[in-house]
């Protein structure tokens, strides 16, 4: 069960972070099993529990029985709903096609019976973690499918959204790449944290997944704010497994090659330039 | 734990009082000989010069019965850096930018620099450097450098200027910095015949040759294709410009469609907006966080406006600085109308 007591004790506070599942059910377990040898004493999921990978059934029971918190994306949002549509945020017609494909497959696929469960899903969630105010979102605070990428965020800007949500510290996910940004104390501080996605590559070449680590010290002076220390842990898991499962599936192959080769294939056009460059296509 | 959350999304009522947008022009199109692509900088213009009257653009609405957009928060700085001077003098032009043109003059270093600690304090995402032809500034460089250590920047060029030692230097300030550097080339073609009559004699080759130059040290710009004839953005014309795109050394080439603004010298290529090109409230939900002016503002040497779009357009100005004008606006123009129902974001 998650500790959610808070920051009330002197101890040092380990917590996972991941978003992004997207149906991958085997990363899920292998991020899980991750973080509770790593000593995590609770695991959040920022999101997006379906897309892209097969059998959306599969990771429900994994995030209710290993007691995930959980909160809702913009496909959790679309699915629980049953709209039209996933809502992602793609503007390029190529990322929409796969984006309908992955969105019809996830629908059609997911039983009745998860969708309160999906519509329930609190669209942010807040915590005090020793004097530190913690906000938790999908895309930003600000909007579930906005894409907050490394190279696309000033300093001045994270800390305008730290600023007027009055939180410390900021974890997202939406748009599938992990990075950390400590801001700067003439700024004001504070720490910001994509924490990429569970359920696919980080289009790094590497077919294994990224989960955001944190580490929570308690303040140095009584009255003060603790401190957090973030690792982006790269989890391998069996990748061959869901590729078969996702040919038996009849998913796109464009899928299964950036399961393959760590490299997207998809979703390229939402990609600013520096992000990109680290893929292939 | 609670649950906090939402952009703001208000339902926003207007009337209509419609008067059909009026459009004085007197810019001839210009075509250059290709040597006059490649002609030296001017040098900058630090004293206002007096807009000429010829160029205003007026509301279609009164204020009273406009859409009133808040303003979301500044995460998007537009710089007018080369005023309205532009090397070509493209017939869809919708701010009228030329050789000739300095009705809106440069921008001087000292006045990005205000602009960027304001814009520091305001809690800026991201900028863009536009014009005219924001190359010809002298100091352009020197100004991607100082406004790279702020945040991320995109800058909207021709591309007619760009040779072996820019494309080199763009590439090493892209990897110098750890925020993104994004390069957006118009281009209205995959050949001169289609591109050449509307932004000029001899700049489809000129917009080549820099974007292999872009090829050449790694870099993949984002090409904005304007719509200037039907089909021009339908599917497959996408995927071909994309392979146009690759045949030119274009390692992960992207390309963004523009929709024709009726504006400026375009009018006269075809035809000025409709008299009922108007926006009519209440928007939809969602619509007021997705269009830019709620959320960005354009800086030139003496104003901040609205949006890139109304530069002539004298009740777009909002003050002098980012805070002045850091207030809600309202959809008077036509080209509101387009940004509203077509979607159209000048965001990269």
């Amino acid at each position: 069960m998650p500790d959610l007591s808070g920051a009330t004790e002197r101890a040092v506070l380990r917590y996972a972070v991941l978003g992004g599942v997207y149906n991958n059910y085997l990363a899920l377990t292998a991020v899980l099993d991750d973080a509770e040898r790593c000593g995590a004493g609770a695991a959040y999921c920022l999101g997006d529990l379906g897309g892209f990978g097969p059998h959306p059934d599969r990771v429900f029971p994994i995030l209710l029985d290993r007691g995930v918190v959980v909160l809702q994306g913009n496909y959790d949002h679309s699915i629980g709903n049953q709209l039209p549509d996933c809502a992602c945020g793609y503007t390029d017609p190529r990322d929409n096609h796969y984006a309908r494909l992955s969105y019809a497959y996830t629908q059609a696929k997911t039983s009745p019976r998860f969708l309160p469960y999906l519509r329930e899903l609190p669209p942010a969630l807040r915590y005090d973690w020793h004097g530190l105010r913690v906000l938790m979102a999908h895309g930003s605070p600000r909007r579930v499918n906005e894409f907050l990428w490394e190279s696309q965020c000033a300093d001045a800007f994270l800390r305008r959204l730290l600023g007027e949500y009055q939180a410390d510290l900021l974890l997202v996910t939406h748009s599938g790449i992990p990075w950390v940004r400590q801001l700067p104390g003439e700024l004001g501080g504070g720490v910001v944290v994509n924490v990429g996605a569970i359920g696919r590559p980080a289009n790094d070449g590497h077919t294994g997944v990224y989960y955001a680590l944190l580490t929570v010290h308690p303040a140095v002076a009584p009255g003060g704010k603790g401190t957090v220390a973030v690792e982006l842990r790269r989890v391998d898991y069996d990748h061959e497994r869901l590729i078969a499962d996702m040919r038996a599936e009849s998913l796109p192959e464009e899928f299964v090659e950036t399961l393959a080769t760590g490299y997207w294939t998809t979703c390229l056009e939402i990609l600013p330039a520096r992000e990109r460059s680290r893929g292939i296509y | 734990m609670t649950t906090s959350h939402d952009p703001s999304r208000g339902a926003l009522s207007a009337a209509t009082g419609a008067t059909a947008p009026r459009q004085e022009e007197t810019a001839a199109p210009t075509h250059l000989p290709a040597a006059a692509l490649h002609a030296p900088s001017p040098p900058p213009e630090p004293s206002p010069r007096p807009r000429r009257s010829l160029r205003l653009l007026p509301p279609v609405l009164p204020e009273a019965a406009a859409v009133e957009l808040p303003f979301l928060g500044l995460d998007t700085l537009w710089l007018q850096l080369t005023g309205t001077r532009c090397n070509i003098a493209c017939r869809h032009c919708f701010i009228t930018c030329g050789p000739k043109e300095d009705r809106v003059p440069m921008m001087t270093r000292a006045r990005v620099e205000q602009l960027l600690l304001e814009a520091r304090t305001l809690g800026v995402k991201e900028f863009y450097f536009t014009g005219g032809e924001p190359m010809l500034h002298p100091d352009f460089f020197a100004l991607i450098e100082r406004t790279l250590q702020e945040g991320p920047v995109n800058i909207l060029t021709n591309g007619t200027l760009i040779d072996a030692a820019a494309a080199a230097r763009f590439a090493e300030l892209g990897r110098a910095t750890r925020y993104s550097l994004e390069l957006r080339v118009s281009l209205d073609g995959m050949t001169a015949e289609q591109n050449d009559p509307v932004r000029g004699r001899g700049t489809f080759a000129a917009i080549v040759a820099g974007l292999r130059e872009l090829g050449q040290v790694g870099l993949s710009p984002v090409i904005t294709v304007v719509e200037h004839q039907p089909g021009m953005a339908d599917a497959a014309a996408r995927q071909e410009f994309l392979a146009f795109a690759r045949q030119l050394g274009l390692g992960r080439p992207r390309v963004k469609f523009l929709p024709l603004l009726r504006l400026g010298r375009e009018p006269r290529r075809s035809h000025p907006y409709a008299a009922d090109a108007l926006v009519e409230g209440p928007l939809e939900d969602g619509v007021a966080a997705t269009l830019q002016c709620s959320s960005a503002r354009l800086a030139t040497q003496q104003d901040v406006l609205t949006c890139p779009l109304l530069l002539d357009a004298p009740e777009a100005r909002l003050g002098s600085t980012l805070t002045a004008a850091a207030r809600p606006i309202r959809l008077r123009w036509s080209a509101c109308h387009t940004c509203v129902t077509e979607g159209l974001s000048c965001r990269t």
